[in-house]
């Protein structure tokens, strides 16, 4: 009994484990006829996962000889991760309808590939890191490439597994560097090592390579290529997923291992994440006002916000660290918010994703155009929606921390990327009207409701969101 | 003095108004009528109970009064609200035109009725805001937040050109205020470095940097160093230029106001441009005096150039918007200049001019909107002769015209004479040109009456067209009141602000008297 308490700490991934090797079997023997209580069936067990990691509590526990950690961190990123999965399932349900394409291995991909993220927020050593990368990344390019007779689906998938497999590679061979010149793999005792002086430059190389391979997870400049083609190409429902939870857990993996493992070198790489943050939010400002495919612009949209995010790691604060824990609270919801809509671009003979296709959206469904164009505001920024709070308090940090030059290009770029967001506002409300979309789904009606009151309504329901940001923040410096 | 939260009540009325109108359904006929009667009512009330501040309001003090406090976001933000002498009297200003905006949109406006009239909700909301709030984001919040409802206005309901004028507006805008934000974040770090702005209740948890965006705090506790403040004053700068707006930025508004639905230019020129006017007073001469001294130069140089190049252009224009639009760049160049003066007599004339441009060019565009709405034209050839038609109409414009040249008698000039006289004593060759734009919006507001209203009624177009209606009436003759009355008693307005701008120059003069101090200090 003693010992089964001992490993309490991992009843969530547990749950997932045995939940998606349960719903494999059932779909192996069941067939596709069981495909929506199969989904149903991932969305429990995301819930109860979810309540497993909220009923957690207290300071990190350690498992597996210190390389599965557990703090208020995780915590929260875990559950932040989970909702990101359990909305696109429950989002994909009208698309794979749709399209035909209810399969029962799509919500077994998606249980492993969250299980892959909470195993990546939990990482405390290099293992466990690519052990957990691993597990999602390989789900995901199967994912992207889910409809096999699509030609620019599978496309996306193979795009996604060669890159990604040059970045598992780079992140390999970093790992091995760190290990070859600290002789741990544990991040604490990297810290360490790394703190008592000597730092080699192979050391450097390594986390340089680290970096490139986590930077190729969050589609930070310039490991970026991937995201556009394999956001388009990817089916709608997947893109909204890849969006959402992956990010996330690939973010609070490289702040882990930033401030665990290498504190003392800061300035090391914190150059290397200016650089980074600066040409994401750049490029993902100036590429996406060309896009007139809505997937492909908000593959740059995303990019941006990586950047976005990044800058209050880049200060390496306390500060800068909650605020980019709440930065990514808001990017989930205003992005699984703006793809709910993204999904209802449906027209009687399919459906649609060019930005022109919402022109004059404002006259046939105001509802729904209101909701998008708040969202819309809110990834550009403007106060006193949501967007405005997240960027405000990255920014704020950078300034404290004296990265000017991060802190004007970063505001300059996000006055250049509200031209787009603007844009598609434009088209929704004052262009003449394209074809009428079909109604909304009752669900992407619901998510879409929630997001557009979440943006809203930050200015007044964000003290528990904060309290928990803080908290998660302190579990990082101790 | 109340004891419920005044000012909370007037900033979200509006709003409160705004959601109501969401909640109308019926066809859209029914909608539309409905929306329009609860966006008067609402404004109405919101006007009656702003006029409660006025009764209120102790003008023998320069503290903030009607203040409300709350902590947000954990302590980094306050809820702070709070009017002085100057602020209040731009809330009126705005609650008195909103009603007035809503009339003027009456039958002009017909197609989505409920939208319309929820974005000028929500916009009054902000801009009552940005007047009253005492926090520097809580103040960025109102201000930025106001881009987004006139973004649709500009875009949704404007002219042909509506789409590069709305987004030229919002970016311009947008690019400006982001560098003022920056601007507000080093401020907040700044005000940490500072000792005592802790209370005794943090400094016994043992919390030593308290660092705040408490605009009272800034400007009477906080110093900010001399190379800062210059950083300061520019970033501040960027954002309230573009807003006023200062020669050579000024360009979105001439575009935005010949777009904008009639409605829209009215609220566009007599409240949002004052934010940038009131911004410089607020934030820029208190906070940063030795930076406003320092640059005082550059300013009296861009309105110097302002008021003559903008009034040389607006002479030149066919279309009668855009010449009042560039008669606003030129009279916003009057106001920047008396308020670098920083004696009481230029800021106040500066305030004077804020307010008075305010009527009389909210009822210019009115006018403007009057016989577009008749002929759907706003070029000046297609009229001429409509004396003989609109007699009523006739008098009120030249009413404003007159006002807007500043003939003594009207409100236009006692803000001109009181700026142009402290101007005159600080530099004279300021003066000098400046007046020279006096003569020049003379000339360009006559010939534009004369074009428009005098000669002979010739163009076959023009013989049917009728004079103001009730309607019209209603909302144009308070304008034509208030100009004159104002004109002959200015110190109506003048003794509520009198006691703020006291203050703000003692103030001023204190920080340049210890900046002077301290130096002599280090020289020995």
């Amino acid at each position: 009994m003693t010992t089964l308490l001992a490993y309490v700490p991992i009843f969530p991934e547990a749950v997932l484990a045995i939940g998606a090797m349960a719903l494999l079997m059932a779909g192996v023997f069941r067939g596709e006829r069981t495909t929506v209580p199969l989904n149903w069936f991932a969305v429990g067990l995301f819930a109860v996962a979810a309540y497993l990691v909220i009923r957690q509590s207290g300071g990190p526990v350690s498992l597996f000889n210190g390389s599965f950690v557990v703090d208020a961190f995780t915590r929260f990123m875990k559950v932040l991760t989970l909702i990101g999965s359990a909305v696109a399932i429950i989002m994909s349900f009208g698309y794979m309808r749709e399209v035909r394409l209810e399969k029962a291995e799509y919500p077994v991909l998606i249980v492993f590939a969250t299980l892959g993220m909470l195993m990546m927020i939990s990482a405390n050593d290099l293992i466990a890191l690519y052990l957990g990368l691993e597990l999602q990344s390989l789900s995901l390019y199967v994912i992207a490439a889910l409809r096999r007779d699509s030609m620019r689906s599978s496309e996306a998938g193979l795009k996604y597994f060669v890159l990604g497999a040059l970045s598992s590679g780079m992140l390999l061979y970093g790992c091995s560097l760190i290990y070859g010149f600290t002789g741990s793999i544990s991040f604490p005792a990297i810290a360490a090592t790394v703190a008592q002086g000597n730092v080699a430059l192979g050391l450097i190389f390594g986390l340089v390579f680290l970096m490139a391979g986590l930077a190729f997870k969050i589609s930070a400049v310039p490991f970026h290529m991937w995201t556009p083609d394999v956001y388009e190409g990817a089916p709608t429902p997947v893109t909204a997923f890849f969006a959402a939870g992956p990010k996330i857990a690939a973010m609070a993996l490289l702040i882990r291992v930033l401030l665990m493992a290498f504190p003392s070198i800061f300035p090391q790489w914190q150059q290397i994440l200016v650089f980074i943050s600066i040409a994401s939010m750049t490029l993902g400002s100036f590429a996406a006002i060309g896009q007139r495919n809505i997937k492909r612009l908000m593959a740059y949209s995303s990019i941006g916000h990586m950047g976005f995010a990044l800058i209050g790691l880049a200060a390496g604060t306390e500060q800068g660290v909650t605020g980019i824990i709440l930065y990514l609270v808001i990017y989930l919801v205003m992005t699984l918010g703006t793809f709910a809509c993204i999904l209802s671009m449906r027209r009687s003979d399919g459906m649609v994703e060019t930005i022109d296709d919402l022109a004059g959206l404002a006259r046939h469904n105001l509802p729904m155009a209101f909701a998008l164009m708040l969202l819309l505001f809110s990834l550009a920024g403007i106060p006193p929606l949501a967007g405005f709070f997240a960027k405000y308090f990255v920014f704020l940090a950078a300034i404290q921390a004296g990265l000017y030059p991060l802190a004007i290009i970063g505001v300059l770029s996000s006055a250049v990327a509200a031209f787009y967001y603007l844009w598609i506002i434009k088209l929704m409300f004052f262009d003449e009207p394209a074809d009428r979309f079909e109604p909304m789904l009752g669900e992407l009606k619901a998510v879409l409701i929630a997001a557009g009151i979440f943006v809203v309504g930050y200015l007044i329901i964000h003290a528990p969101l904060e309290a928990a940001a803080e908290s998660a923040a302190k579990a990082l410096f101790y | 003095m109340p004891d419920w939260p005044i000012l909370t009540a007037i900033t979200f009325l509006p709003l409160a108004g705004a959601v109501f109108i969401l909640a109308i359904g019926g066809t859209d006929e029914i909608a539309a009528r409905n929306a329009r009667f609860v966006a008067l009512w609402t404004t109405f009330i919101t006007f009656f109970v702003s006029l409660l501040i006025w009764a209120y309001f102790d003008a023998s003090t320069a503290e903030f009064q009607f203040v409300e406090k709350h902590d947000w976001f954990g302590g980094k933000l306050s809820y702070h609200m709070g009017v002085d002498g100057i602020s209040m009297l731009f809330v009126i200003l705005t609650t008195f035109l909103m009603p007035i905006c809503i009339l003027a949109s009456w039958e002009s406006i017909t197609e989505r009725v409920k939208e319309y009239m929820i974005a000028f909700l929500v916009l009054e909301t902000l801009m009552i805001g940005v007047f009253c709030a005492l926090d520097l984001v809580l103040f960025y919040l109102f201000f930025e937040g106001g881009l987004i409802p006139m973004f649709l206005i500009i875009g949704v309901w404007g002219g042909k050109n509506r789409v590069y004028a709305s987004f030229k507006f919002f970016l311009f805008t947008l690019l400006g205020s982001l560098l003022m934000l920056l601007a507000i974040m080093a401020m907040y770090w700044h005000s940490g470095t500072i000792a005592n702005l802790c209370t005794a209740d943090e400094l016994a948890r043992g919390i030593t940097s308290c660092p705040t965006t408490d605009i009272k705090t800034l400007i009477n506790d906080v110093d900010f160093p001399v190379n800062m403040q210059s950083w300061l004053w520019f970033a501040f700068l960027a954002s309230f230029a573009v807003k006023l707006p200062m020669w050579p930025v000024h360009t979105w508004l001439p575009d935005a106001h010949v777009e904008a639905p009639t409605a829209g230019s009215v609220v566009l020129a007599a409240i949002l441009l004052k934010m940038g006017g009131y911004g410089f007073l607020r934030f820029s001469i208190p906070m940063f005096p030795l930076a406003s001294e320092a640059y005082a130069p550059l300013i009296f140089t861009l309105s110097v150039l302002a008021i003559v190049y903008t009034s040389l252009v607006a002479l030149a224009q066919e279309d009668i918007k855009k010449l009042i639009a560039y008669s606003s760049v030129a009279h916003m160049g009057f106001v920047t200049i008396g308020l670098y003066t920083f004696t009481s007599q230029g800021i106040e004339g500066g305030i004077f001019q804020m307010l008075s441009h305010g009527i009389v060019s909210a009822a210019l565009f009115l006018c403007v909107g009057v016989i577009y709405d008749r002929m759907h034209t706003r070029e000046i050839a297609a009229y001429g002769g409509l004396v003989n038609r609109m007699p009523i109409y006739a008098f009120c414009f030249m009413v404003f015209t007159l006002a807007n040249l500043g003939l003594p008698g009207t409100s236009g000039f006692v803000g001109e004479f009181l700026t142009l006289l402290s101007v005159f004593r600080v530099n004279s060759w300021v003066a000098f040109f400046a007046t020279t734009g006096v003569v020049l919006s003379a000339a360009y507001s006559l010939w534009l009456y004369r074009r428009v209203i005098y000669g002979t009624l010739e163009k076959a177009s023009l013989k049917s067209i009728t004079d103001m209606n009730l309607r019209e009436i209603g909302f144009i003759a308070p304008l034509v009141i208030l100009t004159i009355f104002f004109g002959f008693y200015p110190s109506v307005l003048l003794d509520v602000m009198a006691v703020s701008v006291k203050k703000l120059v003692t103030d001023y003069q204190g920080a340049l008297a210890a900046a002077e101090h301290l130096n002599q200090l280090a020289q020995r």
